[in-house]
């Protein structure tokens, strides 16, 4: 079985036995000083297409690629409403360069989220639990020790919080217990009527940056542009921060995750903002 | 408001980014969409006869969110390259780690 499958490897054999291999991962690895090849993770599409355009239909803006339109994974014809956000998703689909990595494609992802939405959520079930993570936000959990790490969320969670409580005229304050803070109903009532006043693509963009974060005031500082995406991702890692500082950084793992985590921050974050906005443009005369 | 720093720092660095973002060197970047519209964008919101534009700023904070999407994609895919890209050893390379070898059948295994 071996010599059946190092043959196929090195293209020996004739093609009437060797199986159909459309999806073959572009760069798979050196060859092994044995003649063993690495393994490459299963099958990664190489970039079919050359040119990525923008087209208008009927429900919005469309993604060509080539002269094929693009599709969501369940087979709909992929419309966004605003241009902005169809350019950066055509701009996602340009800059793979021989494999299509789709991790890396976080709009594309949020919006065949938008679009198909696959866990089947009406916009009420998805504003619940949003604002369930007001309960476990990570701003509100305090420690009590060590007392350096137990200053530094003192000095730079309370401050987020206050904003938060004044902006929305709430109550949430922050607890050192294990249960976690106790939320009044009224502040939930509040932030429900506030999430409320979202669209529906713009609601899955909200809920994806709290789940990212783990927290909801992080996530409303950056859709109130209060803060910006690498500031609420440091807030939301502050003990790793800490830790780090301490014992130093292990590139493969803090560096990743930190990168992951504000590209994911930031990708919902600017879904959120497309999504939401209408901009128009007053042109005012110039008096002289 | 965020701080932000300044428009044009955030403008070059969102330029020098889609440079890198163009996957095939078939079209010189500076004809693709998303630089023409970031172009455009920042132009149209240079004038204005206020001190405070919250337009201007709502813009300019949307440039620096998508600024920091394309620096940490980058990045994030250089480290996943380096670090996590190569995938698994094949069999013989395994035993070839402790010093052993597969047998070679040619019947095939059992």
């Amino acid at each position: 079985m071996w010599r059946g499958c190092r043959r196929l490897l090195q293209g020996r054999s004739s093609p009437a036995r060797l199986p159909r291999l459309p999806l073959v991962a572009g760069g798979s690895g050196p060859v092994g000083p044995g003649g063993g090849r690495t393994y490459a993770p299963p099958a990664e599409r190489k970039r079919f297409y050359q040119n990525v355009s923008i087209s208008q239909g009927e429900g919005g803006f469309e993604i060509n690629l080539d002269h094929r339109k693009l599709k969501t994974p369940q087979a709909k014809l992929f419309t966004v409403p605003s241009e902005a956000l169809a350019i950066a998703v055509a701009t996602e689909w340009d800059s793979q360069k021989d494999t299509i990595k789709f991790y890396t494609m976080h709009l594309t992802t949020l919006c065949n989220t938008a679009l198909d939405n696959p866990t089947q959520r009406n916009k009420m079930q998805l504003i619940r639990a949003a604002v369930k993570f007001l309960e476990t936000d990570t701003v509100c959990y305090r420690v009590e020790e060590p007392a350096a790490l137990a200053e530094l969320q003192k000095k730079e969670w309370d401050p987020v919080v206050a904003w938060a409580e004044k902006r929305y005229n709430v109550a949430i304050g922050s607890s050192t217990s294990i249960l976690g803070p106790n939320i009044p109903a009224s502040t939930k009532e509040t932030f429900v009527s506030h999430l409320a006043s979202y669209n529906m693509w713009a609601l899955q963009g909200i809920e994806y940056v709290i789940t990212q974060l783990k927290s909801l005031i992080l996530s409303m500082g950056l859709i109130d542009r209060h803060i910006t995406v690498e500031k609420a991702v440091l807030l939301s890692r502050l003990e790793e921060e800490y830790q780090i500082q301490r014992w130093g950084s292990v590139e493969w793992a803090h560096d990743y995750d930190l990168c992951e985590l504000r590209a994911r921050a930031a990708a919902g974050t600017l879904f959120v903002h497309l999504c939401s906005e209408s901009s128009t443009v007053k042109h005012k005369l110039l008096q002289d | 408001m965020a701080a932000l720093g300044s428009p044009l720092r955030t403008l070059r660095g969102l330029l020098r980014e889609l440079r890198h973002a163009s996957g095939r060197a078939g079209r010189p970047y500076r004809r693709t969409p998303a630089y023409q519209h970031v172009v455009a964008a920042f132009r149209a919101h240079r004038v204005t006869s206020e001190k405070l534009c919250r337009a201007q700023q709502e813009l300019h904070f949307q440039a620096a969110t998508y600024l920091c999407l394309l620096r940490s994609v980058r990045e994030h895919t250089a480290l996943h390259q380096e670090y996590h890209g190569k995938g698994e050893r094949s069999p013989e390379e395994v035993a070839g780690l402790v010093g052993f070898r597969l047998p070679q059948q040619p019947g095939g295994k059992g």
